[in-house]
């Protein structure tokens, strides 16, 4: 393993970005760092800005609108940057599968590492899904 | 001083929808303001008239996460109001019951946010831990901790068992004491009266012109709730009062929707106790030819939807209107000849998916970066640390 990426696992930082969801993806990310679930126990931290951040976790559906901010955002993240779609919408498009304004899935703009399914997913999901994002890296999944 | 702009989105690592606010700043003072929306449209018009109307239940529930019943709510109203039905007697208080727990989950998802951005991260993490348990209740009841799915034209999806009821009335009643700590702490907190009071006023006469509603609007002494004026559910059958307040200034804001809470659990507690027996859904076949309106008090304020059918099973038309769309532009009379510290929960204030604060940064007219986001959550932040120390406050 790189030394950058053994770096990153120890307090990966996220960014999180919504590209046209319905919110409800991005509060259960936020409850993940609330008090019940508490995700910085394993040294997890919304970080400000995306320059600062490991992983970005994209929800929504991607709209034509927020697609052009997306890649910028990609663009400007240290890599190695890891992705995680988070939610049936940033998957699939899920629900707003036939919408005229969401032309293609995530995975079709940028790459994916990990995709954690569900509409919303639940707070257990989502950390759970960090754990073996993390495992899959360090080659023990 | 030359003036600046401030963008403050579109996008924002705490919550929400993203929304583009350009502020234009001369010196400390906010003198201008700008809104761009469209980075979370998805075509849900469009795409409800693809779908059944039964199926076009699920695409309105996904308008909103935090609304994500007032919206069904006041669609399933328009679709009956075109079939001139009244749902079962049991079906409105289940709606109710839901409807009113979602108010109280999103109210305390705003007064945490309120308190991030007021620099007191103490309560944001409290009130999210309370929230917590109504997001429990809510799983119990429905089976889904957001996104309930319980609504659908004719009455509900699922029934509240019986065995549920006490453990859930014991549930909600064992977050009053917190609230209660919560409100006290907040009201009577002499740095929050210096920050809050007397900012991002909102007279009742320009929340009468700008059409606000919802707490933004009752804030301001305008006393109107569509589950008052027009009841619909089970909100003529329960006994509860809407909260008004005079000022119009986010503190008044806050208050107006900590006292809503208290409000809304009585409402879930007397349905659930009184809570009537019989059919929950009138199976609906058919829907005629013809138009329907419907609308809903969302925590927000008044959601609206019109719905067309042609005799066909997908709707032919369907218009959504969104409190936020009404109270948004209130900015532009709240936040202009304030200072760029205050803007932050001024916007905040009015509970829109506003929170686009944290990729806020502020621009000198050639482009050259003064502030951040992050800086100017501190700047808020700071302020209210100034205001302790005058006050001697640790
Ligand atoms: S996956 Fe579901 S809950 Fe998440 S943003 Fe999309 S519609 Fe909303």
């Amino acid at each position: 393993m790189k030394l950058t990426l053994r770096a990153l696992l120890k307090s990966p930082w996220v960014f999180h970005l919504s590209t046209g969801s319905c919110n409800n993806c991005d509060i259960e990310i936020l409850d993940c760092l609330t008090p019940r679930f508490d995700i910085e126990r394993f040294g997890m931290l919304l970080a400000p800005s995306i320059k600062h951040a490991d992983i970005l976790l994209v929800t929504g559906s991607c709209n034509r609108k927020s697609v052009i901010r997306l890649k910028r955002l990609y663009e400007q993240a240290p890599k190695p940057c890891l992705v995680v779609a988070i939610g049936e919408c940033s998957m699939s498009r899920g629900i707003f599968i036939h919408s005229y304004n969401c032309p293609l899935p995530l995975d079709k703009i940028i790459p994916v590492d990990a995709y954690i399914p569900g509409c919303p997913p639940k707070p257990e999901a989502i950390i759970s899904g960090a754990v073996k994002l993390i495992q899959k890296i360090k080659g023990t999944l | 001083m030359a003036k600046s702009v401030i963008p403050i989105g579109p996008y924002h690592p705490l919550q929400e929808e993203p929304e583009f606010f350009t502020l234009t700043v001369d010196g400390e003072t906010v003198v201008d303001i700008d809104i761009q929306i469209g980075y979370n449209h998805r075509g849900i018009e469009k795409l409800s008239e693809r779908k059944t109307f039964d199926q076009s239940t699920f695409v309105i529930e996904r308008i909103c996460g935090i609304c994500s019943t007032n919206h069904p709510f006041a669609y399933t109203r328009a679709v009956e109001d075109i079939i001139q039905v009244e749902v079962p007697e049991r079906a409105k208080y289940i709606r109710t019951i839901i409807a009113e727990g979602e108010r109280i989950h999103s109210h305390l998802l705003w007064l945490g946010l309120a308190g991030h951005f007021l620099g007191y991260n103490t309560v944001y993490m409290w009130v999210w831990k309370l929230r917590e348990e109504i997001l429990d209740v809510m799983e119990i009841l429905s089976g889904n901790r957001n996104s309930y799915a319980m609504f659908k034209p004719g009455g509900v999806r699922r029934d509240i068992n019986a065995e549920d009821i006490p453990l859930v009335i014991k549930k909600i009643d064992s977050i009053i004491p917190t609230l209660t700590r919560l409100k006290k702490a907040i009201i009577d907190d002499p740095v929050l009266h210096a920050r809050l009071k007397g900012i991002g006023i909102l007279t009742k006469q320009e929340a009468i012109d700008y059409c606000a509603l919802g707490p933004t609007s009752r804030a301001s002494g305008v006393a109107r709730d569509v589950r008052k004026d027009a009841p619909y559910g089970a909100y003529d059958r329960v006994e509860w009062d809407m909260i008004v307040t005079e000022n119009g200034d986010v503190f008044d804001k806050v208050v107006v929707r900590i006292l809503e809470m208290y409000e809304s659990i009585k409402i879930v507690k007397t349905c659930l106790q009184n809570l009537p027996d019989g059919e929950i859904d009138l199976n609906i076949k058919d829907i005629p030819p013809g138009e329907g309106i419907g609308a809903a008090e969302a925590p927000r304020g008044e959601t609206f939807h019109y719905v067309r059918s042609d005799g066909t099973n997908r709707p032919a038309r369907h218009k959504v209107r969104a409190p936020t769309f009404m109270n948004l532009p209130t900015c532009k009379t709240t936040v202009i000849g304030e200072t760029v510290s205050d803007a932050t929960i001024i916007l905040a204030g009015v509970d829109p998916c506003y929170c686009c604060t944290e990729r806020m940064a502020v621009r000198s007219i050639k482009g050259k970066k003064l502030y951040n986001g992050q800086d100017l959550i501190r700047l808020s932040q700071e302020k209210t640390e100034t205001i302790k120390k005058k006050m001697g406050i640790k």
